[in-house]
């Protein structure tokens, strides 16, 4: 098992951070990343050696964070607590800035969101996306592509919005 | 110049992800020169990707919470599965109750289940966990399963067929050695073009060394479970009675004629 912490270690921040992007929740996150570990653990035996642990985690966590949001979906409408996860950015512009792509974020699908952070926040190939969501290669792309219209369709829609309201008014 | 390859939305989203060989990079980078509007929906993505990764990027900074530090759980594993405060009780119990009314608990502190009906859980279980594992449910595949075989009859110290369910529109996936409470078990695999999976148990019986076949059921997996010749067999699914039964016969039937 002595593999295990230099194969694993490294990968656990990685994983918080799928994990609380999904959930927005850091209590409910960081809950899923010791589930999934501990799995991880007992079935350590059972990992393809030539097959990617980076990989074989995220599949392990994503499919427990699916399972998670459906039970929360099922009890009720999901209270989002997005400020509560935002780390302090250096100043306030950058603070609204995240504030408004995590609302944009949120307005996604969960199937377009994971992708999206999957690929775009935590490097992982298509060919690995496809993995860890047990979906085609080819489904990846088209996700992602839509992922990002739909997510710059919220930025935009959000702030521009606004503003154009603001000035009608004047 | 070389005559390129129709740029696809594909390649575009690779280029935001920076997945494109220098090759078609060049020609990506080419033709959002000649493509203005494309070219700034593609730069409005790209700096998309880029805040979204400055967003979430200072969680991975973070140091971790006592709960996720790997040392621990590693050496909580090693510990004791099975809580010691439920036999610690027990024995309490036991010692207040005295001789006479002691042996009541007799049946609760040794093995509670044996026979076909641990089999048939073990089964449910293997279903539970291995079943549902949509990246990797088997450890050997059906390519192999002279392997599998060997590997499983090697432990289980029985040689052990596999019966062949595709007449019944079930294929063979392949299987894995799995733990029980009695030593190790073969665990084998179907599935059918619906992708519905089944799960075949077999090991070495001490209780009910051949017992006929008996349905069982835990939550939404129905089984049907027999022993024959000191080895047992459960088959569980998540498939109504009517269509496990008849299953099960064939394995029975051929696991008669086989070995």
């Amino acid at each position: 098992m002595d593999d295990i912490g230099i194969l694993v270690g490294p990968l656990i921040p990685p994983l918080r951070r799928y994990a609380r992007a999904l959930l927005r929740d850091r209590a409910a996150a960081d809950d899923l990343v010791q589930d999934c570990l501990e799995r991880a653990l007992s079935r350590w035996h059972q990992r393809r050696a030539e097959g990617s642990t980076r990989t074989w985690l995220f599949t392990i966590l994503h499919n427990l964070a699916l399972n998670r949001m459906r039970t929360i979906a099922r009890r009720g409408p999901h209270v989002a607590v997005e400020d509560a996860m935002l780390v302090g950015p250096a100043n306030q512009e950058d603070a609204l800035r995240h504030r408004d792509l995590l609302r944009a974020l949120e307005t996604l699908t969960e199937e377009h969101r994971s992708v999206l952070l999957l690929v775009s926040v935590e490097d992982l190939s298509y060919a690995e996306t496809a993995k860890v969501l047990d979906i085609p290669v080819g489904t990846v792309m088209s996700r992602v592509s839509r992922a990002r219209e739909r997510l710059a369709a919220a930025l935009d829609g959000q702030p521009a919005m606004r503003e154009s309201h603001l000035r009608r008014v004047k | 110049m070389t005559v390129d390859r129709p740029i696809t939305e594909d390649d575009l989203q690779a280029h935001i992800d920076g997945a494109l060989d220098p090759k078609r990079e060049a020609a990506v980078e080419r033709y959002l020169a000649e493509h203005p509007d494309v070219a700034r929906r593609i730069e409005t993505q790209a700096g998309q990707r880029a805040a979204l990764r400055a967003a979430f990027a200072p969680i991975a900074e973070e140091p971790l919470p006592p709960s996720l530090n790997l040392d621990r759980l590693i050496a909580a594993r090693r510990r004791p599965a099975v809580p010691t405060w439920r036999a610690a009780a027990a024995a309490v119990i036991l010692l207040a109750a005295g001789g006479t009314s002691g042996w009541l608990l007799r049946d609760t502190l040794a093995t509670p289940e044996s026979g076909v009906t641990a089999l048939a859980r073990e089964a449910a279980d293997s279903y539970a966990v291995f079943a549902v594992d949509r990246s990797r449910p088997v450890e050997i595949r059906a390519e192999a399963t002279d392997q599998l075989v060997r590997w499983i009859s090697n432990r289980l110290n029985r040689s052990i067929a596999v019966p062949d369910l595709s007449a019944s529109g079930y294929r063979f996936m392949g299987g894995r050695l799995v733990p029980t409470p009695h030593g190790p078990a073969g665990m084998l695999m179907y599935d059918d073009d619906r992708g519905t999976r089944l799960v075949m148990l077999v090991r070495p019986m001490e209780a009910e060394q051949d017992a006929p076949m008996a349905p069982s059921r835990n939550g939404d997996i129905a089984g049907y479970t027999w022993a024959q010749g000191g080895l047992g067999y459960s088959l569980v699914g998540p498939a109504a009675p009517d269509v496990l039964h008849p299953l099960a016969d064939a394995a029975r039937r051929q696991i008669s004629g086989a070995i």
